[in-house]
C-alpha cells in the first residue's frame, strides 16, 4: 500500500496541480455544453464522478489479466457499460435532469478523462490507488465545471440553481443578462480565464516558449 | 504486460467474460428501472398537461388529480370521430396502431413528419364535470429541433388559454424564450381559429390585431412556432375538431 503522502497526492493533486481540464486540457467537451445551468453541472459532476471512480477501480481489478492487444476495447465496453447504467439511473430518478442533459451523458464514453486515467493510472496501480485517482480526477473535473456553471448562471441567466439572485429586466428587475453566456462557446472563455488564473497562482505549469 | 496474457485463447476468454458480465449489469439496469422510467415519463407529460389547463393540484400527485379531471380522447382527421379512451396507455397504443403518412404542404413547412390519422384531445373537466378546457397536442421544427407543445382552448373551441413547450431543443436565453411565462401569457385570450374555421392566431414581428409578437433574436425559432399554429390548428388537423365542438357543442 502506498504511503499517506503519495495516498494524498493522487487524491488532490488533480484538482489544481495538475487538473485534467485546466493543465491537461481534457474533456472540453462536455464542460462547454452543460454548463449553462449549475443544477445540470452538479448532476454532470456527480455522473462523471461515478463512471470515473467505477472503470478505474474495475480495470485496475483486472488490469492482470487484459491483454494488451484488446486493452482500448476491453476499458471501453466497461466505460460504456457503466455510461448506460447512469444514464437509466437518471432517467429513474432524476428525469427532468435527464432530459436536459440528454446526450451529454452518454458522452461520458468519449470523455477523455476517463479514457486517460484508465490507460495512464488505472492499468497500472491496484484498485485502492486507482479509486484515489479517479475521486481526485473527478474533483478536478467538477472544480471546473462548476466555476463555469457559477459564471454562467449567475451572469447569463441571473440566478443559481435556479433560484433568482439578479432581478431580470425582462422580470420588471434591473439585470440584463450576457446574453453570451448562455451559449457553449462562452465556456472557452471562462476556462480560458480560469487557466490564466491559475497560471498566476503556479507558474511551473505555465508551457515553454516553442522558438 | 505479461505476454501469457496475449494467447488467442486468453484473449478470446477475457472478452467473452467481460462481455457477459457487462451485458448482465446493462440489461439488469434497463430492465430493472424500466418501469420506474415509464412512470415518471407519464408523470411529467400529465404534469405539462395539467399545468398548461391551468388546473391546480391543490398538493395532489399529478396522476392523481388527472385520473379524476381528465378524459382521453383521439380525434380522427378523416372521419372527424371521436373515441374515448380509458387510460395514457390506451391512448397511446390507439395512437400508436394509427396509420402514419406524410401531412402535405402545411405540415412539412412545420417540419411534421409521420403524421398519423388519430390525434390526441385531453378533455379537462371542471368541478361541476362539464368542459373547463380541450388540451390539445402540437409540434414543430425550431431551429435546432421539434418543438412540442401542449395548447388549452376554451370549451367554445376558440380562446386559447394557455401554451406550454414542454419539449424544446432552442437556444436558452434566445428561442428558449418561447417556454418564458411572460411570452406565453401573450397567447391567453387569443383566437385559435375564426368563424370560418381558419386559422387566425399568428406569431410575428410588429404583432397586430389577434398576433403574438415574435422573440427578438429568435426568427426562426418564432417562424417555426407560427408555422407549427398554421398547420395544426387548419382544418388538416385540430381546426376541424375545434370546429366540430363550436358547432355540436361540448362532448
Amino acid at each position: 500500500m502506498a504511503s499517506a503522502k503519495e495516498m494524498k497526492q493522487t487524491l488532490f493533486g488533480p484538482i489544481f496541480a495538475n487538473n485534467p481540464i485546466a493543465l491537461q486540457i481534457l474533456g472540453v467537451c462536455s464542460a462547454l455544453a452543460v454548463t449553462a445551468k449549475m443544477e445540470n453541472t452538479l448532476v454532470m459532476c456527480i455522473a462523471l464522478t461515478f463512471v470515473l471512480v467505477l472503470s478505474n477501480v474495475s480495470i485496475s481489478i483486472i488490469r492482470n489479466h487484459i491483454p494488451s492487444s484488446v486493452r482500448i476495447i476491453v476499458q471501453m465496453t466497461i466505460i460504456a457499460s457503466l455510461v448506460i447504467v447512469v444514464d437509466q439511473l437518471l432517467k429513474a430518478f432524476a428525469y427532468d435532469i435527464a432530459q436536459e442533459l440528454s446526450v451529454f451523458v452518454g458522452l461520458i464514453i468519449t470523455n477523455c478523462i476517463v479514457m486517460g486515467r484508465a490507460e495512464a493510472f488505472a492499468m497500472k496501480e491496484g484498485p485502492g490507488m486507482s479509486f484515489l485517482d479517479g475521486l481526485g480526477n473527478a474533483l478536478g473535473y467538477s472544480v471546473v465545471l462548476l466555476t463555469v456553471g457559477f459564471f454562467r448562471e449567475l451572469f447569463g441567466s441571473g440566478s443559481l440553481f435556479g433560484y433568482q439572485i439578479l432581478p431580470l429586466i425582462t422580470e420588471g428587475g434591473w439585470y440584463t443578462p450576457i446574453g453570451l453566456l448562455v451559449l457553449p462557446p462562452s465556456a472557452f472563455f471562462i476556462i480560458g480565464g480560469f487557466i490564466w488564473v491559475l497560471r498566476m497562482f503556479r507558474p511551473e505549469q505555465i508551457e515553454a516558449k516553442e522558438s | 504486460m505479461a505476454s501469457k496474457n496475449d494467447t488467442m485463447g486468453k484473449t478470446f476468454t477475457v472478452i467473452i467474460l467481460l462481455c457477459l458480465v457487462c451485458s448482465i449489469i446493462v440489461s439488469g439496469a434497463a430492465v430493472g428501472l424500466k418501469e420506474r422510467q415509464e412512470a415518471n415519463a407519464a408523470l411529467a407529460k400529465q404534469q405539462n398537461i395539467l399545468r398548461t389547463a391551468n388546473v391546480d393540484l391543490q398538493g395532489r400527485s399529478a396522476d392523481v388529480v388527472f385520473a379524476e379531471r381528465v378524459r382521453l380522447m383521439t380525434f380522427n382527421r378523416d372521419t372527424e370521430e371521436l373515441t374515448e379512451h380509458d387510460s395514457l396507455f390506451a391512448l397511446e397504443e390507439a395512437l400508436a396502431a394509427s396509420s402514419a403518412k406524410d401531412g402535405g404542404e402545411r405540415a412539412s413547412a412545420a417540419g411534421v413528419r409521420g403524421l398519423r390519422a388519430d390525434i390526441p384531445v385531453y378533455v379537462i373537466q371542471g368541478e361541476d364535470n362539464g368542459v373547463a378546457s380541450y388540451v390539445i397536442d402540437i409540434r414543430g421544427s425550431g431551429l435546432w429541433g421539434m418543438m412540442y407543445a401542449f395548447l388549452s382552448v376554451d370549451p367554445d373551441g376558440q380562446t386559447i388559454r394557455g401554451i406550454n413547450f414542454y419539449e424544446h431543443s432552442e437556444t436558452p436565453g434566445l428561442g428558449g424564450e418561447i417556454q418564458n411565462p411572460r411570452w406565453r401569457s401573450n397567447f391567453d385570450g387569443k383566437n385559435a381559429i375564426d368563424s370560418d374555421g381558419n386559422v387566425a392566431i399568428r406569431v410575428r414581428k410588429g404583432a397586430g390585431d389577434n398576433e403574438v409578437d415574435a422573440l427578438s433574436g429568435a426568427t426562426i425559432t418564432s417562424d417555426g412556432v407560427d408555422k407549427t399554429f398554421q398547420f395544426w390548428l387548419s382544418q388538416e388537423a385540430y381546426g376541424a375538431f375545434l370546429m366540430k365542438v363550436r358547432e355540436e357543442g361540448a362532448i
